[in-house]
């Protein structure tokens, strides 16, 4: 398996690089069609895996 | 493509001057910012695609580089002058993303994408792709003028994202493909340029300001914190956008587009803000005011076109240039 590089932005999602797939949380495989992709970390995307930008309009506890 | 219809003394000066080579432009004027705009547009097309019937060498002509250098300049000190309240925004002492975020949140209260998901009409939104088709059907391309000016992380921070807007590798997922098979679904004419009659002052400005910034090697930084803003600002509308391309049935392609842009914008921002911004400022750091100006100049002018389009639809009105010959929507 090749590496992956994970960044995780504060507040925001992970961007990870050099992966092809990402499994969620209950097993399911995702392809990653780009060369970074963002997984939302905030739970509160329309799309998971995928973040959708919808952590910039969550109101902060 | 053709060269634009005239609209004033300096854009018709100009046309005859880029299809004989004679007329003398050092004392011409513009008559006012459709002239000027409409004018500067043209100069800097010839660096992209040029135009039928004019002479590929004319890029370098030193007469025209003159005229241009004098647009530009109030072009430049009008934009400056209006984006110093935006980068006030700005925490003087926060870090580059920091900042970014700040201007980026600049709300004028009004908002395009809120009404192009659930008031526009079909034909409101054909122009609506109409006017950002300038844009799109060379999007990333003024951004791409940077690559060799910036070194380190922050180059390849900006070849990682363009990588993604060209396409990654495939060229039926470039972004400017995308967007003129949105456009050709809606019968709108997706040849390159083929709405620029079309298309008001402020449309034209938005697309010169990225031109500006990106073939003048001083101004890197702003290139870069406009790229960073652009990209800041489009997720989240591109999913208001997808929402009223739903709502109209205008077709999958225009789905896609937008859809494509909510995923790869949400990458793209953070790629922009720290990848390249930030790490652009830890390697210059002289150039920190521009990149903040570059993002307020996207900001300030995206505002401006929205006030505009709302206006003229609220009016009853199109939000597009009634010209001779050619029709849309
Ligand atoms: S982290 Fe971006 S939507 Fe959840
Ligand atoms: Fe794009
Ligand atoms: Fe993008």
């Amino acid at each position: 398996m090749s590496e992956c590089q994970v960044t995780l932005i504060p507040d925001g999602p992970a961007l990870i690089r050099g992966a092809d797939r990402i499994r969620d949380a209950d097993g399911v495989t995702h392809e990653a069609t780009r060369p970074v992709v963002a997984v939302c970390l905030c739970g509160l995307t329309q799309r998971p895996p995928w973040c959708d930008a919808t952590h910039k309009v969550a109101v902060k506890p | 493509m053709e060269l634009p219809q005239a609209r004033g003394a300096l854009s018709a000066t100009l046309s005859d001057a880029l299809r004989d080579g004679t007329p003398d432009l050092s004392s011409v004027e513009p008559d006012d910012e459709e002239d000027l705009h409409l004018s500067l547009w043209m100069l800097y097309e010839l660096h992209y695609r040029g135009f039928d019937g004019v002479d590929d060498a004319r890029e370098w002509d030193p007469d025209l580089l003159t005229v241009r250098a004098r647009l530009e300049g109030r072009f430049e000190s009008d934009l400056r002058a209006a984006c110093r309240p935006i980068v006030e925004l700005a925490d003087a002492r926060g870090s580059v993303p920091d900042q970014l975020a700040a201007i980026t949140a600049y709300d004028v209260g009004v908002s395009l994408p809120n009404f192009v998901q659930r008031e526009a009409s079909a034909d409101q939104y054909l122009e609506f792709l109409a006017q950002r088709s300038l844009y799109h059907l060379k999007e990333s391309d003024p951004a791409a003028w940077a690559v060799p000016r910036l070194e380190g992380p922050a180059k390849v921070a900006l070849a990682e994202l363009q990588y993604d807007e060209y396409g990654g590798g495939r060229p039926e997922r470039l972004h400017s493909r995308l967007f003129a098979e949105a456009m050709e679904a809606c019968r709108l004419d997706a040849s390159y340029g083929a709405y620029v009659d079309r298309v008001p002052a402020y449309t034209l400005a938005v697309n010169n300001a990225m031109s500006l910034f990106g073939l003048h090697r001083r101004l890197r930084g702003a290139a870069m914190g406009h790229l960073a803003a652009f990209e800041m600002t489009s997720s989240l509308p591109c999913r208001r956008y997808l929402q009223g391309a739903e709502r109209l049935g205008l077709g999958e392609p225009v789905g896609h587009y937008f859809d494509e842009h909510v995923e790869a914008d949400a990458v793209h921002e953070h790629l922009a803000a720290r990848g390249i911004c930030g790490a652009l400022v830890e390697a210059e750091p002289q150039l920190r005011p521009d990149v903040l100006f570059g993002a307020a100049a996207c900001v300030h002018l995206d505002a401006v076109a929205a006030q505009q389009m709302l206006d003229a639809w609220a009016d009853g009105r199109s939000a597009l240039r009634v010209v001779r010959d050619r029709e849309v929507a």
